[in-house]
């Protein structure tokens, strides 16, 4: 039982991870309805950059501070020499492009930093562990992404709904030729939306720094699930990547856990052998399959489209 | 119109740009590996083994000029096809070398073979190509992909070692090494658990692993997967609780990112930087000089594969033609490998010696990899007798 | 004959003249080298047909390439060896997971479409590096290629000629669909949907043929491509085989028969031949140029053709 509560709460700290993620993606595409595959460069620029500069300066916030800053100002640069024509472009476009994108971020970090995947500390001091129940000790750092990606999904929340700039954000998704009639520079706007995108994505990659490999192409590994997640959610809906990343996380964790020992206890153990890693390979592409199948706008389909 | 009959002459023109001049008498090699995307890490130091080699051998093979034509497989086998396909065709090579993957292998290796052009492979071994499907032609410096796990199996055997928690991809090569280590280890496994290919997180497999308090754990996980799960293992604070032997997992490409989570690391290996003896040092030394870094057991096959050509045209005094000669001749094994002397199977892979290694703590203290001891004496592959070569 | 039909008729007069010169300048490996982007420019066809013409967007199209390679991988396998059983397997279970997938997938529209395209094509990657027997994600060789009586496949050229030759079929196929009352249909669905439907038409079906016809002409493809390997691996169905195949379609220009052909002709020689052999950093190349492509020549190369001498 206790092992349950344990993956339990694996499956909520690996959907927080995929929603830090997803919330850039989805922000992106629900006010400026671009389909960004390149969000996963800037996921990996951000680990490397949170790295490279934590090496050099050895200190953590300063690393961090300055990972954000460069990659928020990456993530402008591409908008603005890129991107930013694409707005008004059908998907496909969007697509093809954003995957050139990718292509040309991957070469130019292993130009940058080598092929070779480098080398990201964890803090001594996030290194530890916590009590969270007697008999389930859990890694410190791993609560720390928990509690940096609620307050992230509570940040945006107050960020869009609360705010001035959430305001203009909202309207600017539902009329852009409203808003931009009532004097506001909506191309301004988008740029900073997309920036606001990019240090999500750079928060995300440098979160997950410590822990994964920091590699050319460790933004594509992840870019797919968090694609299945915004697409459950329903895309360009904030509370959706939220539901939808907690969900895809614990689906995707008990099934890692307990799939192939629940199948054992119905089929012959060699079949359980061999089908419950591949099922729980695919499952959450089953998931998403099943959701659109009842719903095809996802769980929580943004309003303006 | 114009614009269509400009892009068909400028696509000609740089056809015609890459195709290289007629060849007179100097030996032609074709190098395959991965040098674009994520992997090319391992081509490079392929690559850069290669041209360290060619330095010692004074640009000569066995006293002639030589041409290595490089070769992007892209990871893809039927890119690697037809890049082999180029080298035999076009570039009409001596040898084709190198490929690190499996599938690349077996899709490449029967091309060159059944065109009658030598294929010295550096580092993939798959099972296939040490049995049934073996050739006079086909000649490799590496090992038949179980010797490694086999070593493993042997060690922790031999050590008294029980309740080992084994984990891998769920892929072809992931079960291969975990029936490697199996043919060899004989005492209790407590589970076997396949992981997604290419997966980031293993937090969900860690804490089920916790869960069935195994004595020791058994991994199989190259590249990228390695690193994160031996962060993942340290970060669960099981590093110093539950000791992890592992295969293809730690060498000096992923130490360099993993450090101190890698520190007490055990590995099976037939070489190692620290092997004694002088092909070994002179190449380890060379290497770090020219290049800056440590170099990786890819590189020292990749080496060894130009010195065991050079052997064979040594021996045919530059006769190309003579590839009975030739086999006899790499038959012998005859040149200073880096792991020192070794002999050939019936199949054409090498009999060596494999040694338990283990991640310490550098002169500088950066781990690396340090030899503990021999595990296996000249260890022959499980799948030689499938093999139907007369010598 | 409009300007672009005679480019495309050209243009397969210069593929069936690669044998002879090949073998004139002594370098029968560009036979090879178009084999290959033929096949490929199969592949771009069958998408261009839904992508194209139909307005739907799968991103998962490789798919069927790697079923089509099964197709003929698993019988093979089997010491079955005959080319018309296998390759009608490939085409058969090709249109049927088609029709599988499209029945799902067809009930979305937008990016919920091209992601859960991605997302059956990533399904069949994982079935495949998962199943042991077929050789999992090492893939396996094949025995032989493909029997078809006294057309030998073994030999290159003839093997280059029957690839030719179902390219032209294919383009032929792609020729008569558009111009059917079917394919006018699948074209006014694109521009307008709701239309199509207020005129009485059962939009649903008519897209998941076209979606079943472009699964089993990709799965023709994968037979194809599986012979000139000789090799099948689960790589052919990773989703940037998918991209791939979507960027050959767009560097061509979608909605016309001739684009596939020539994006599948630039993109394959730039990929595996020209950019490689200049520099080993070339996806920093390809990228921007794809960026560049998809701003600056929204009709593809073909788009660079006036559009008719007469009228």
């Amino acid at each position: 039982m206790l092992l349950v509560l344990e993956q339990a709460l694996n499956g909520v700290q690996f959907g927080v991870t995929l929603f830090l993620m997803a919330a850039g993606l989805t922000l992106v595409f629900g006010i400026m309805n671009l389909v960004n595959l390149a969000h996963g460069a800037l996921y990996m620029l951000g680990a490397y950059l949170a790295a490279t500069f934590y090496q050099r300066t050895g200190s953590f916030f300063t690393a961090l501070a300055l990972a954000l800053v460069v990659t928020l100002v990456i993530g402008i640069l591409v908008e603005l020499v890129a991107l930013r024509t694409l707005y008004e472009r059908d998907h496909l476009d969007q697509v093809l492009a954003t995957f050139g994108l990718i292509l040309f971020f991957n070469e130019m970090v292993a130009i940058v930093w080598g092929r070779a995947a480098i080398y990201a500390k964890l803090p001594a001091w996030l290194s530890g562990h916590i009590q969270v129940l007697p008999g389930i000790r859990y890694p410190l750092y791993r609560a720390l992404v928990i509690v940096v990606g609620l307050l992230v999904a509570v940040l945006l929340w107050l960020l869009v709904n609360r705010t001035r700039l959430g305001m203009l954000i909202r309207a600017g998704a539902s009329n852009r030729t409203m808003v931009s009639a009532l004097g506001v520079n909506i191309r301004l706007l988008y740029t900073l939306v997309f920036g606001l995108g990019a240090a999500l994505a750079g928060l995300a990659g440098l979160m997950a720094g410590p822990i994964y490999a920091v590699q050319i192409g460790m933004g594509e590994e992840i870019l797919i699930q968090v694609f299945v997640v915004i697409v459950i959610g329903g895309i360009g809906s904030i509370k959706g990547a939220l539901v939808g990343a907690l969900v895809v996380g614990m689906v995707d964790t008990l099934g890692r856990a307990f799939l192939r020992p629940t199948l054992a206890t119905v089929l012959s153990p060699s079949a359980a052998d061999s089908a419950g890693p591949a099922l729980a390979s695919v499952l959450i592409y089953i998931l998403m399959a099943a959701v659109l199948f009842f719903r095809p706008q996802g769980l929580f389909p943004a309003a303006s489209r | 119109m114009r614009t269509v009959t400009r892009i068909a002459f400028l696509l000609l023109a740089m056809l015609l740009a890459v195709t290289p001049a007629a060849a007179q008498e100097k030996v032609k090699i074709g190098f395959i590996t991965t040098l674009s995307g994520p992997q090319g890490v391992i081509g490079e130091h392929m690559k850069n083994s290669v041209e360290l080699a060619l330095d010692h051998l004074g640009r000569k093979i066995g006293g002639l000029p030589v041409e290595v034509i490089y070769g992007d497989d892209q990871v893809k086998p039927d890119v690697g096809k037809q890049v082999a396909d180029e080298m035999l065709k076009r570039h009409k090579v001596h040898f084709v070398s190198g490929v690190i993957w499996s599938n690349v292998m077996l899709a490449v290796a029967p091309t060159v073979t059944a065109a009658g052009t030598f294929m010295i492979g550096t580092n993939a071994g798959p099972h296939d190509l040490a049995g049934k499907l073996c050739h006079e032609l086909f000649f490799t410096t590496s090992w038949q992909n179980d010797q490694t796990p086999e070593a493993m199996g042997k060690y922790m055997q031999d050590q008294g070692i029980t309740d080992v928690y084994a984990m891998a991809p769920n892929y072809a090569a992931g079960k291969d090494m975990v029936s490697g280590f199996k043919r060899y280890f004989k005492g209790k496994i407590v589970d076997e658990v396949y992981t997604k290919l290419g997966q980031t997180d293993y937090q969900a497999e860690i804490s089920q692993l916790r869960a069935k308090n195994p004595k020791a754990v058994f991994v199989f996980y190259p590249g990228g997967m390695g690193i994160q799960f031996l962060k993942q293992y340290a970060e669960a604070g099981l590093r110093g609780q539950i000791p992890l032997y592992s295969v293809y997992t730690v060498d000096e490409i992923s130490l360099p990112a993993v450090k101190e989570a890698a520190s007490g690391q055990f590995e099976t290996r037939y070489w190692s930087p620290d092997l004694k003896n002088a092909a070994n040092e002179k190449y380890v030394n060379d290497f770090k000089k020219k290049y800056g870094k440590m170099p990786v057991f890819y590189g020292a096959q990749s080496y060894d594969g130009m010195f065991l050509i050079d052997s064979a045209v040594k021996a045919v005094k530059g006769n190309l033609a003579d590839q009975k000669g030739m086999i006899a001749a790499m038959r012998k094994a005859d040149y200073p490998s880096t792991r020192g002397k070794y002999t050939y199977n019936i199949n054409h892979f090498p009999i060596q010696n494999f040694y338990l290694l283990k991640a310490v703590a550098g002169p500088g203290g950066e781990p690396v990899m340090q030899i503990q001891k021999t595990v296996f004496e000249n260890h022959k592959d499980s799948y030689s007798k499938e093999c139907g070569m007369k010598w | 004959m409009s300007r672009r039909a005679a480019v495309l008729a050209i243009g397969l007069v210069l593929l069936a003249l690669v044998p002879p010169v090949a073998a004139a300048i002594g370098q029968p490996f560009y036979v090879d080298v178009f084999r290959r982007v033929m096949i490929f420019a199969i592949a771009a066809i069958s998408l261009d047909l839904i992508l194209g013409y139909g307005g739907m967007v799968s991103f998962g199209h490789a798919a069927y390439l790697g079923i089509g390679a099964y197709a003929v991988g698993i019988p093979a396998f089997y010491g079955i060896h005959n080319g018309w059983l296998q390759w009608t397997i490939a085409i058969v279970v090709s249109a049927a997971v088609a029709l599988l997938i499209g029945a799902v997938s067809l009930r979305t529209s937008g990016v919920y479409f091209i992601m859960i395209t991605l997302a059956f094509a990533q399904m069949l990657y994982y079935l495949g590096n998962s199943v042991e027997e077929y050789g999992g994600d090492d893939g396996m060789r094949l025995a032989a290629r493909s029997a078809l009586g006294v057309v030998d496949l073994r030999n290159g050229t003839t093997f280059y000629y029957v690839v030719l030759a179902l390219l032209v079929l294919s383009l032929a196929v792609g020729h008569r669909l558009i111009n059917s009352r079917f394919g006018m249909v699948v074209r006014g669905v694109r521009s307008n949907e709701p239309r199509m439907r207020a005129i009485g038409f059962s939009t649903f079906r008519y897209k998941l043929v076209a979606f079943m016809v472009a699964g089993a002409m990709c799965g023709l493809a994968g037979a194809l491509l599986v012979n000139h390997t000789e090799y099948v691996t689960p790589e052919f169905m990773h989703w940037t085989r998918s991209g791939d195949i979507m960027f050959m379609v767009i560097l061509g220009g979608m909605g016309t028969l001739g684009g596939p052909v020539l994006g599948a002709v630039v993109l394959r020689l730039l990929e595996d031949l020209i950019l490689p052999a200049w520099t080993q950093h070339w996806q920093a190349i390809l990228g921007p140029f794809l960026v560049l492509i998809v701003l600056f020549a929204k009709r593809g190369l073909v788009g660079l053709l006036p559009e008719r001498r007469d009228g």
